[in-house]
């Protein structure tokens, strides 16, 4: 069997994050090639339902990507939003038998292209360490 | 006939076609991503009519390609494999338009700075990275939906707030093109710092001489409305109708009998450190900010004043009333915003070593107000501890910037700035010793490095290195430290020295940007959308920055920034109608439960209850967030252009048959 490569899926707003990683791209920044974006108009745009299916899916580790907290979301509030849900999101996964460090929130800016590289290199990481989804097996 | 046509409609709504459209990007995609492969594989994902590559798809041809296909190959959905949305988007959407395909219709999947560019080393994973990532964006593809923009009318109205030199140009601008402009200034005058300068570089023509008369335009300019002494305390609305609350802070005195003759000033008993001249000297409670204010019109210090109510008795034109305390509320609707809130200066006291408490060091804003013939010296530099003319002078440079304590950035103007107060000290005191201790000289502008140039012609001293202690020996100073250039330590007998200190973003500008809902970088400067593309426009739709609010500038950055922004301001006004993208929430009566969860949720109060127990989106007040979206518990509220099925398509794509 070939060695475990997770497959991991980031919700990331227009503004920040998939801006950071635009930026990340530009200036080469490399990070594993497991990560994939959707792109939403913010953080808070992402339904707890999302993330469930994508799990559900078989999916090993999902992250919301939005703008840093307190101020810089680009709606105000959206990334609290994200964020209670995301908290909330990590028990429930935890009592499906999800480990809740598979679900992560990250505050990327749009001028962070060096961080995302390095959250993305480190989250991915640990999603390989983890193994895979625990509902695929 | 009809028949036909409108069954052949039917169809294409029924099964999409899609065009898939593979850009090279020169070698910047196809350097790491094996575009062949991504076209096979393409073509067997359901719903594909199409596929081809380009050189470059964002050309003529490209786009030319496919209008053609829209037409031909009656291709209904488009998704380009290319670069970021962020930049390019537009540009294909406004091909569909031309090539009558609803322009909501298209899809663009980032297989450049996603795929290509951050796995370069890695070309297997980065093609199967981008074919994941197409397959993404053709399933979404799938579920797009044709949407109409929206029309807003846009007030042909602007406020400005902040009256420095970029405030002033931005309003003359725009008020010369016939917009009503509003410019609020939370001091007495206009100006900004520019009224506090002597002369500017790199010309050295007197900064009083070249501003005082554009601000004399500013005030009589009849459709400027100048409201000075005031700050926002309330901003709400949208783009196009921006609806503005304004604290006018109390004066005390009638501002349309004051008459500027300062009499009141004369009588008034009570002395109070004056800002403008960098508390060098003292004004008084009730006073005129300075010789050349914009309104020429005296204010009552609230704070100071001991009511003796002297300068009331004195005032012939009957204009004091210190009995009033109130601050007055102005209110007002505008199309869009200018902030132009400047800079404020580091406060040397966070940097101990350079012993700011002595009274012979002073910031190089208190040597221009010494400078200044109109400042508290009357133009002769003179030492605050004894009055008498210093002999030596020691410059230091980046106090506060490009240091990792307290700010890391350059404050870009210092170097210029320094060297400009050293050749005029050199021109009026020939026999000055000055030294200028720098880390890096950064003259960069047009004409500057002549300028720094003609300064070591006349002989001021330049040692690289950084200073690292200040210390008094007698009445005079031992600045010590570091000359990179001969390796060893330095250290000079000052008579005065003079701190170049780093500009800093202004104080409130924080608050302002919560009012105005527009971000801030880590430095706290306002932000504009892109660095290179669009700066002076800000993430809040119709909001623009200028000037030193947005980063260290110096003057003609600081016009050349007013200037644009009263242009990006015009463009938008000049129509009276703008078009805005259609991503607001949608709320499907059928489903909704009334639970009104929405309601609190939204940050722009855009959804409300109605009186006919509806739930109503007031879409010139939403934004298009999704908030809403994500939280209703019935699934009632659609998000559009990313609502619920479109995302899903998204995830299905990217976790099909990966296991
Ligand atoms: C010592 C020194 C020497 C300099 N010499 C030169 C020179 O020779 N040549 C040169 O080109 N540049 C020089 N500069 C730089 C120059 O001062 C700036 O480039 C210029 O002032 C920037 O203009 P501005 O309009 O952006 O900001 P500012 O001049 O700071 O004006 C901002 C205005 O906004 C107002 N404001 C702030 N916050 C609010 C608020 N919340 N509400 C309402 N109003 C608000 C302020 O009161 C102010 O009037 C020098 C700077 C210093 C410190
Ligand atoms: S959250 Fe959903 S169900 Fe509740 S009021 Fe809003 S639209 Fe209706
Ligand atoms: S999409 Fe955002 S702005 Fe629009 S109604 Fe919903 S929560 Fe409010
Ligand atoms: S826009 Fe980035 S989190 Fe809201």
């Amino acid at each position: 069997m070939s060695k475990f490569e997770p497959n991991i899926i980031g919700f990331v707003c227009n503004w920040c994050t998939y801006a950071g990683a635009d930026l990340a791209g530009s200036s080469r920044y490399s990070y594993p090639p497991n990560i994939k974006l959707i792109r939403l108009m913010c953080s808070g745009r992402v339904d707890p339902a999302f993330i469930l299916e994508t799990f559900a899916r078989g999916a090993d580790g999902v992250f919301v990507g939005g703008c840093h907290i307190p101020t810089d979301c680009h709606y105000q509030q959206g990334n609290f939003k994200a964020l209670k849900r995301v908290t909330m999101l990590k028990k429930l996964i935890s009592e499906m038998g999800i480990e809740p460090e598979r679900l992560e929130i990250f505050w990327i800016s749009a001028s962070e292209g060096k961080r995302f590289s390095e959250v993305m290199t480190s989250f991915t990481d640990k999603i390989r360490e983890l193994g895979p989804n625990p509902l695929k097996v | 006939m009809a028949k036909t046509q409108s069954k052949k409609k039917k169809q294409s709504d029924e099964v999409p076609r899609i065009g898939v459209y593979v850009c090279h990007c020169g070698t910047n995609i196809a350097g790491s991503v094996n575009i062949g492969e991504v076209v096979e594989f393409s073509k067997n994902i359901k719903n594909v009519s199409v596929v081809r590559e380009h050189m470059y798809l964002c050309s003529e041809q490209g786009q030319n390609m496919i209008k053609d296909d829209i037409k031909k190959e009656g291709v209904t959905r488009v998704v380009a494999a290319c670069c970021s949305p962020r930049t390019h988007e537009e540009i294909f959407r406004k091909t569909l338009n031309s090539g009558n395909l609803n322009k909501y219709l298209y899809e663009q999947v980032n297989i450049r700075d996603q795929c290509s560019w951050p796995h370069f080393k890695d070309k297997d994973n980065a093609t199967n990275k981008a074919k994941q990532l197409v397959k993404s964006g053709i399933y979404r593809a799938s579920e797009l939906e044709p949407l109409q923009d929206r029309k807003l009318s846009v007030l042909k109205s602007c406020l400005v707030i902040g009256g420095g030199i970029s405030g002033i140009n931005a309003a003359l601008d725009l008020a010369r093109s016939g917009y009503h402009v509003y410019l609020v200034e939370r001091n007495p005058s206009i100006g900004g710092k520019m009224a506090q300068l002597d002369k500017t570089f790199p010309t050295n023509d007197c900064s009083a001489c070249i501003l005082a008369p554009m601000m004399v335009e500013v005030s009589n300019t009849s459709n400027i409305e100048l409201l000075t002494y005031s700050e926002i305390e309330y901003v709400s609305g949208h783009i196009g109708k921006y609806h503005i609350t304004v604290r006018k802070k109390q004066t005390s005195v009638d501002w349309e009998k004051c008459n500027g003759c300062g009499d009141c000033s004369i009588v008034c008993p009570v002395k109070v450190d004056n800002e403008f001249n960098c508390n060098m000297d003292k004004r008084k409670a009730v006073y005129i900010q300075f010789q050349q204010a914009i309104p020429m019109k005296a204010v009552v210090d609230k704070k100071k004043c001991v009511k003796c109510k002297l300068c009331e008795k004195r005032c012939q034109v009957g204009a004091i009333d210190i009995s009033k305390n109130e601050d007055e509320f102005i209110e007002f609707d505008v199309g869009s915003i200018i902030a132009t809130t400047g800079y404020d200066l580091f406060d040397p006291n966070k940097k101990a070593e350079y012993d700011y408490d002595h009274p012979n060091v002073i910031t190089s804003l208190e040597l221009e107000r010494m400078m200044c013939a109109s400042g508290p010296t009357k133009g002769e530099i003179l030492r605050p501890s004894d009055g008498r003319k210093p002999h030596t002078i020691s410059f230091i440079q980046c106090v506060g910037s490009r240091d990792e304590k307290t700010n890391d950035y350059c404050s870009r103007i210092c170097c210029t700035y320094s060297i400009k107060h050293a050749r005029l000290l050199k021109e009026k005191y020939p026999d000055m010793d000055i030294y200028i201790h720098y880390i890096d000289l950064r003259c960069f502008g047009k004409g500057y490095e002549e300028y720094y140039r003609i300064a070591r012609e006349k002989g001021v001293k330049f040692i690289r290195g950084r200073i690292s202690q200040i210390d008094s020996i007698g009445d005079r100073l031992e600045v010590s430290g570091d000359d990179d250039t001969l390796g060893e330590q330095i250290s000079v007998i000052a008579d005065l020295v003079v701190l170049a200190v780093a500009m800093e973003s202004s104080k409130g500008a924080k608050k302002l940007a919560n009012l105005l809902n527009i971000s801030t970088d880590k430095t706290g400067f306002f932000k504009e959308i892109h660095p290179k593309l669009k700066p002076v426009s800000t993430d809040s739709d119709g909001i623009f920055i200028a000037g030193a609010c947005q980063g260290p500038k110096e003057i003609p950055d600081a016009v050349s920034q007013g200037k644009a922004a009263a242009s990006a301001a015009s463009s938008l006004m000049s129509k009276g109608e703008i078009e805005i993208e259609p991503l607001f929430a949608q709320i499907t009566e059928d489903l909704c439960a009334k639970c009104r969860t929405c309601e609190s949720l939204c940050t722009y109060k855009a959804i409300k209850y109605t009186d006919e127990d509806k739930m109503e989106v007031d879409i010139a007040l939403c934004k298009g967030c999704g908030v809403c979206s994500a939280a209703c518990p019935s699934g009632a509220i659609k998000a559009n252009h990313f609502t619920n099925k479109q995302v899903r398509m998204q995830i299905l794509a990217l976790t099909e048959g990966i296991h």
